[in-house]
């Protein structure tokens, strides 16, 4: 809205005959009226588009026809519930994610370890973030599903898929986390450190107890932003042969020639997603008061 | 707050309306085919006829170059061409866009697709060109290298692909205990396989032996069950062409030339005990 800078002496505008006696009270109706107008004219437009094209009927029947999005969503006898293999979404993203929390922060740490004694493991973790940042996840799935199974060694070449597909999505998932967590580590000024140090604590109690509650604090929000993208990535785990939600969307799809099953399957994802948003809105907001607060004291 | 009410109320209108769309549409397009004149056929492009297939196409179903397939369906789409006095062209559609709404830039797609009612809803099928049987490959060895009955496989570690009728036929007919894995593709069906994450492979009769004979060393395909159902040629809802191209697969059946082809083509891989149910 450039309609505040405008003031009285803007004569050519013809729509605004109250004098600038009103104040901002009237521009600020005068905003919402505006808003609404175009959000009601875009959207219409929108929908006129999307109705008036001449497949639409055919559109709606591929990918919104509520029967076999009812059916899709319950399952049939021959094809799997939608819902129910969106409970395997569900357990894969809650176990990984507590795995990745713990294995990056593990890599973040010992990357920043100082001194030349630590240089291999610090190389480690320098070549693991980079290794697995850059490989495509569906690379690692198929090479740690086909290719440790293949190996034929004890205990781990006989895990179920699933335990498979969380490993590489732990793997992948861990190096991108890790990177997140070193720059909260980063963001705490080194005086912070100093500090803890010449108050008597060591070296890991400086990082336990001063540098990583204020680095952690900062990165929740990008952290959170990861584990939305892990969530939509469980879809992966499919090539291994488990049924998950858009597995068994693309099985009724294949079977009843309908996209319907994939609409559900978005909308299943898109409901899980909507809270952990949220959350994280709430989060940064509590954080940003919370530093005001500080601030003034 | 209003503008939200406005807008939701905006976006369930459209759905609405896009929905008895779907309704008419759906309703008008099942009336039975039309008839079609073998002398002007109506076709994608004029004077050829296009057919599309998946990439990569597998033999024994396609063989050689995508310019000039051989194979059972490179053959069966040449020999109907050939009658309706036409050259061939092939082009690609995966099998997944088969059934996306919107034209289709081809006459038909033959890739293996099993004739189903529900399928039948949304396109329109050729009468039947291969009678389909479901195969069941183990690897030599396995504890189920000897089973005579479908029952006997009801605790195996079964593995289908998606988007086949296999997957069907083992959810509905096998039954088994732990649910059936699904693979994207015939090759990680095979990798699962090998490594020991499923014990069997169900998919089309043919494909098993094949794999049998040509991809993996040290299996065998333990029998095959009579699958009930027919591959058909795949059209646009409502594409009169189908009418041209039953009449002259009618004549290819009746005159004998389409079993040469699968005898040709496919017998070596079809000599494979019958499974009890």
């Amino acid at each position: 809205m450039t309609t505040r800078g405008t003031g009285p002496a803007s004569g050519p505008e013809p729509s605004t005959p109250t004098g600038s006696g009103r104040g901002s009270r009237a521009l600020g109706n005068r905003a919402v009226l505006v808003s609404g107008a175009s959000t009601v004219l875009f959207f219409a437009a929108v929908a006129l588009v999307v109705a008036l094209a001449p497949g639409s009927g055919l559109v709606a029947e591929r990918f919104f026809s509520p029967f076999h999005l009812w059916q899709s969503l319950r399952g049939t006898p021959s094809e799997p519930s939608v819902l129910g293999a969106f409970l395997l979404n569900v357990y894969i993203f809650a176990i990984s994610e507590v795995l990745i929390l713990v294995l990056a922060l593990v890599i973040a740490v010992v990357r920043g370890i100082p001194g030349p004694a630590f240089f291999p493991f610090r190389m480690v973790a320098i070549v693991y973030t980079d290794v697995f940042r850059g490989v495509p996840l569906i690379l690692v799935l198929y090479i740690i599903g086909f290719g440790v199974p293949g190996l034929g060694i004890g205990f781990f070449s006989y895990l179920s898929e699933v335990t498979y597909g969380i490993i590489a999505l732990v793997l992948v998932y861990s190096a991108y986390v890790a990177e997140v967590y070193r720059a909260g580590i980063e963001s705490v000024h080194e005086s912070q450190n100093a500090a803890a140090r010449s108050l008597g604590l060591s070296r890991f109690q400086a990082l336990r107890f001063v540098v990583l509650p204020q680095a952690i604090r900062r990165v929740i929000p990008p952290l959170l932003n990861d584990f939305i993208g892990l969530q939509k990535d469980t879809a992966l785990v499919s090539v291994l042969g488990s049924i998950e939600a858009a597995r068994a969307a693309q099985i009724y799809g294949a079977s009843q020639f309908n996209y319907a099953s994939y609409v559900v399957a978005a909308l299943l994802f898109v409901l899980i997603t909507i809270p952990l948003a949220r959350f994280t809105d709430h989060l940064i907001a509590r954080d940003k008061r919370r530093r005001q607060a500080g601030g003034l004291a | 707050m209003r503008e939200r009410v406005v807008l939701a109320g905006l976006l369930a209108a459209s759905l609405f309306l896009a929905g008895c769309g779907g309704a008419e549409s759906g309703g008008s397009s099942s009336g039975g085919q039309a008839s079609c004149d073998l002398e002007k056929p109506p076709l994608f492009e004029k004077g050829t006829l296009t057919v599309a297939t998946d990439k990569p196409a597998y033999p024994p179903w396609f063989k050689g170059d995508p310019e000039n397939y051989g194979g059972y369906e490179g053959e069966v789409a040449s020999e109907v061409a050939k009658r309706m006095d036409l050259p061939i062209k092939w082009v690609v559609e995966p099998f997944n866009k088969s059934y996306a709404p919107g034209a289709k830039d081809y006459d038909f797609d033959i890739n293996q697709v099993t004739i189903t009612p529900e399928r039948k809803r949304v396109v329109d099928f050729s009468d039947g060109y291969f009678d389909n049987a479901q195969g069941i490959l183990v690897l030599n060895g396995s504890p189920d290298a000897d089973v005579k009955s479908l029952s006997d496989l009801k605790d195996t570690k079964l593995g289908a692909q998606v988007g086949t009728t296999a997957l069907d036929f083992v959810n509905t007919t096998i039954k088994p205990e732990e649910q059936a894995k699904v693979y994207d593709s015939t090759n990680d069906a095979r990798s699962a396989l090998e490594s020991g994450q499923i014990d069997a492979f169900v998919t089309d009769l043919v494909t098993t032996v094949y794999l049998r004979d040509i991809e993996i060393e040290d299996s065998e395909v333990i029998g095959q069950y009579p699958g009930n159902e027919e591959f058909g040629m795949l059209f646009e809802k409502g594409n009169p062409l189908v009418g041209c191209v039953n009449e002259v697969l009618g004549e290819i059946k009746k005159e004998g030339t389409l079993k040469d082809l699968r005898d040709e083509h496919l017998q070596q891989f079809l000599e494979v005990p019958t499974l009890e149910k």
